[in-house]
């Protein structure tokens, strides 16, 4: 095989998990992989076996054109893969809920949050605990989870660090989860996995996972520098654009996620606001005053 | 007066798109000075484009197909050199803009204007045939149902030299597809197109389902359909079942971008994954509509050149009704990475899965019917063994990402377009051009150069491989579609030689291209005048090549499975001629499809340029031609039986003096 000597693991990112989410996965894929393999690798030979050993010049062989069933046969090739998926069926169940992207990862360490937003054709990080916010740059610490909290301010995209295992969508008005976790210190290509316009090529960033010191001081780094990602300039960062640079904030709006997600960054009423609004207006009979949203019940 | 549409809207400073519109418009413009120069309009008119012969609608639809195919892999061509020339930094010859536009085109020809027509083509051609039928069950709608779907095929066709084409992906999925996002013209000559060419595929799987169950032949009980007629039964009743869905949610994203409204964008309570939903609820029976006529394909190719009877027949429908009901339960799989929660991905991924266990049957099924048969190795035979093996390994790599945690890094990337193609290419189009080569004696009266099949089959079957396993490989490494540049250098390698297996296809097409011209040049010496020649079983064969426009001179009685073979069996000899003929009820040939579908295309172009007083034009007049041709009392005739004696005697005596 020429092709073998490019072959070699460490060009594999999802074979070459950095985390216990892609390793998981990993072993997943081949133990699914080998199940199928039961099957198929028998499959493969039978056709060369049989075209081979039935071609019409083959005299020798037996020839029998009226023979169409076998109940022996049909149980064989129903039983045989309804016993392989029924296996695979069983992995499936217990990995999909082990492996829920939403589901927290147990750690001892404390997790570190971090909110998500993709935005044409950048990403945009905030670290509600600390108050910082990062484009196009993650950084954590390793061996710790990491709680991502992901929406879009644009169009679907997909949040994706191939070596630390799953990726999940970022939707517009939507907020999925993902729990992640870097064994060890390193850098990590991270991602769009889902197509989202013209930028969408240049639309990744790297994922620094440190020690506890390091991140410690990343942050401390964040903090000393300039600028805070206000609204006025969170909506000019909005605006579409490509290959942007990595921009750190040393302060953030406290309620920008939260505007993001409910659409009121441009200072519109918020989805959460308007929904409760419309739900407390139908319990009060729809006679409540729009400027009083927080009238209880009844 | 013009709506949307400017001299501007015409992309004359993109040099690569004016030479390509310069090749068709040369190509259009040699086509009709050379019919006009052979005075064939006329004969064109009457035998062809007006034509209610399923025969000749069959072999319009695969005319279609076939230069779709060289449309959208002309695409795929500019996709390969792109990534090719772009993953070591540079920006390669497509801007994003363009490149967009291709991968979308791509896709979006290849499934609706390649595969859909070559289908439907088949079908066409053989369904009423193998039950004994003279023809469809409504001829005329036949006919309309084609013109809808080339006048869908024209508009993608025009939006290369008028306007621009989506920048969406295959599916348009919002709110990218909204007019937030893709405010130009591309989504709208998306959603006409589709539009109209998909009315015209539920009619035609309204039809084919009527003549199916209500026209075949006495004593061919549904046990003794052949294969090929059940897997087409099961595939139009999916999309009579899932077409409607496509309408409408192309229809509601319609909406959205015509009137405002807000079924799937950001704001006014919008919700995009609704549409995800409804797009893959009729995304994914669409791949079991594409891939079960090739089953059937198989099964019949098979049978015949192993001279054996089908092994396990019942298994085998059964098999087919079991897929065609587990394929509307699936459609969540292409997007596990959605959030659904463990409960809702784990019951998609396992039910998509339990699709393996009938499907696996049938691969077995096939391999024991060369068990104990004699296996002649004939073109259509090499397509099959070529899919057996490769669909397999296209098979395992989509059960394992049904499996949602595998999903979950495999989702986007390159190896889930190795795999789709994997099946796409392996199955499906494998398929169809087994049944290509196997039926054109019969649509034709003379066989395909054989060694040029060969040369075709292989260079495909290696271009495949070549193509498409460096690209699970790539999957592997994190590489995620839709890319138009990355800098990588051992992804660049990976990506050369998936470039090298595109100009392999490329060589494989041209062969196939080749192969035609080169047997309708030596039809003479490929010619087949017995109707039947590869000893085939079922009631196709039985009767001569191409058949007479009424197919049959008499209606067959069919008394068991591969009836023409128990007949050959019975009777020891192939055809024979009648004693005695007599009328045969036949439609007219019509116009009114044509027409419709001329108003329908205007139709389409003027939606899309808002073009208002012609949206109501055209409408008007494709509705007064539709409506008054129901007043069309003169739609059926019949042949009287001295034609039908004259027609077969001419025939016996040339199959007499041949031989």
């Amino acid at each position: 095989m020429a092709a073998a000597p490019l072959l070699s693991g460490c060009d594999m990112a999802l074979l070459d998990p950095a985390g216990p989410i892609g390793a998981e996965e990993k072993s997943i894929i081949i133990l699914a992989t080998c199940l199928m393999l039961i099957v198929v690798i028998p499959v493969i030979a039978m056709v060369f076996l049989f075209a081979w050993r039935y071609r019409a010049s083959n005299k020798a062989a037996t020839f029998k054109p009226e023979w169409d069933h076998s109940s022996k046969i049909e149980v064989a090739v129903w039983g045989i893969p309804c016993i392989i998926i029924a296996v695979l069926a069983y992995v499936t169940w217990v990995s999909s809920h082990t492996l829920e992207p939403s589901v927290e990862i147990a750690s001892e360490k404390k997790a570190v949050e971090v909110e998500v937003v993709s935005l044409d054709w950048k990403w945009l990080f905030i670290y509600p605990e600390l108050n910082i916010a990062t484009v196009n740059e993650l950084a954590f610490p390793a061996d710790t989870p990491v709680h991502f909290k992901l929406t879009s301010a644009t169009v679907m995209n997909s949040f994706f660090i191939p070596r630390l295992g799953s990726q999940i969508y970022t939707m517009p008005g939507m907020e999925t989860k993902l729990s992640l976790l870097a064994s060890a210190a390193g850098d990590f290509d991270g991602l769009s996995a889902n197509y989202s316009g013209g930028g969408f090529s240049d639309m990744h960033f790297v994922a620094h996972a440190m020690s506890d010191a390091d991140f410690a001081q990343w942050v401390e780094k964040v903090r000393a520098g300039e600028g805070k990602l206000t609204m006025a300039k969170y909506r000019e960062l909005a605006k579409p654009s490509e290959k942007d640079p990595v921009t750190t904030y040393a302060e953030v709006e406290p309620t920008l996620y939260h505007d993001i997600l409910n659409k009121c960054s441009d200072g519109s009423t918020c989805m959460d606001a308007a929904v409760s609004l419309a739900m407390a207006k139908e319990v009060a009979g729809g006679d409540l005053q729009l400027c009083n949203p927080a009238k209880p019940r009844g | 007066m013009f709506g949307k549409l400017t001299l501007e809207a015409i992309p004359y400073h993109e040099p690569i798109i004016m030479a390509a519109v310069a090749m068709m418009v040369l190509g259009g413009a040699a086509l009709v000075a050379g019919i006009t120069f052979f005075r064939l309009w006329g004969p064109l008119w009457s035998k062809w484009l007006t034509s209610v012969d399923h025969k000749n609608i069959g072999i319009m639809y695969i005319i279609l197909a076939l230069v779709m195919l060289l449309r959208g892999f002309a695409d795929a061509v500019m996709m390969r050199t792109q990534q090719a020339m772009a993953s070591t930094g540079g920006a390669g010859p497509l801007p994003p803009e363009h490149f967009d536009q291709v991968f979308t085109a791509h896709g979006v020809i290849m499934i609706f204007f390649m595969a859909m027509p070559f289908m439907v083509g088949l079908m066409n051609v053989v369904v009423p045939l193998q039950i004994g039928a003279r023809d469809v069950a409504f001829p005329y709608l036949n006919n309309l149902s084609f013109w809808l779907t080339a006048a869908g095929a024209l508009l993608i066709n025009i939006s290369l030299a008028v306007g621009e084409f989506a920048r969406t992906g295959w599916l348009a999925y919002p709110p990218l597809s909204e007019l937030q996002y893709s405010p130009g013209v591309g989504v709208d000559y998306y959603l006409w197109a589709l539009q109209i060419s998909g009315i015209g595929t539920l009619l035609a799987g309204v039809n084919m389902i009527t003549t199916i169950l209500k026209m075949r032949a006495p004593g061919m009980t549904m046990m003794r359909m052949p294969i090929f007629t059940w897997t087409t039964l099961c595939s139009n009743m999916l999309i009579v079942a899932a077409f409607p869905i496509l309408t409408a949610t192309l229809a509601m994203l319609s909406l959205d971008r015509y009137l405002g409204m807000h079924f799937f964008t950001n704001d006014g309570g919008g919700n995009a994954m609704m549409y995800v939903n409804l797009i893959w609820a009729w995304g994914h029976p669409e791949v079991y509509i594409l891939v079960l006529p090739a089953f059937g394909i198989f099964s019949e190719v098979i049978s015949t050149f192993s001279s054996k009877r089908l092994f396990g027949y019942t298994s085998m429908v059964y098999a087919t009704v079991c897929i065609t009901i587990l394929s509307f339960i699936v459609w969540l799989h292409h997007f596990f990475t959605m959030g659904a929660g463990a409960n809702v991905n784990a019951f998609f991924g396992i039910s998509t899965m339990i699709i393996s266990i009938p499907t696996g049957a049938k691969i077995f099924n096939w391999l024991f019917t060369m068990y104990r048969g004699r296996v002649q190795f004939t073109v259509p035979v090499l397509w099959t063994l070529g899919f057996m093996v490769t669909f397999v390994i296209g098979g395992m790599t989509g059960v394992l990402m049904a499996v949602p945690a595998a999903d979950f890094v495999l989702h986007n990337s390159l190896f889930l377009i190795a795999h789709f193609h994997n099946v796409i290419i392996g199955g499906v189009l494998f398929g169809y051009l087994a049944g290509f080569t196997y039926w054109f004696p019969k649509a034709f009266g003379f066989k395909l150069n054989e060694g040029l099949g060969k040369v075709s089959f292989w260079c495909w079957l290696v271009g495949f491989y070549l193509a498409f396993m460096p690209l699970y490989a790539l999957g592997l490494m994190g590489m995620t579609r839709r890319m138009n540049h990355v800098d990588n250098v051992v992804w660049h390698n990976y990506l050369l030689v998936a470039a090298l297996g595109a100009a392999i296809i490329a060589c494989g097409i041209g062969a196939f291209v080749l192969q035609i011209l080169v047997s309708v040049l030596n039809r003479k010496s490929l010619r087949d005048l017995t109707g039947d020649p590869w000893n085939g079983r079922t009631l196709e064969w039985a009767t001569s090549s191409p058949p007479a426009f009424y197919n049959f001179p008499d209606t067959p009685v069919v008394t068991a499975r591969d009836a023409f073979w128990e007949q050959k069996q019975t009777t020891g000899a192939g055809l024979q001629p009648l004693a005695k003929y007599r009328k045969i009820h036949m439609p007219h040939n019509t116009g009114t499809g044509v027409i419709i579908g001329g108003f329908v295309a205007v139709l389409g172009f003027a939606l899309i340029w808002h073009i208002w007083w012609l949206v109501v034009a055209t409408f008007a007049g494709a509705a007064a031609v539709a409506i008054g041709h129901s007043f069309n009392e003169n739609g059926d005739y019949y042949v009287p039986s001295e034609t039908v004696a004259e027609t077969e005697g001419k025939y016996f005596q040339q199959l007499t003096s041949q031989v």
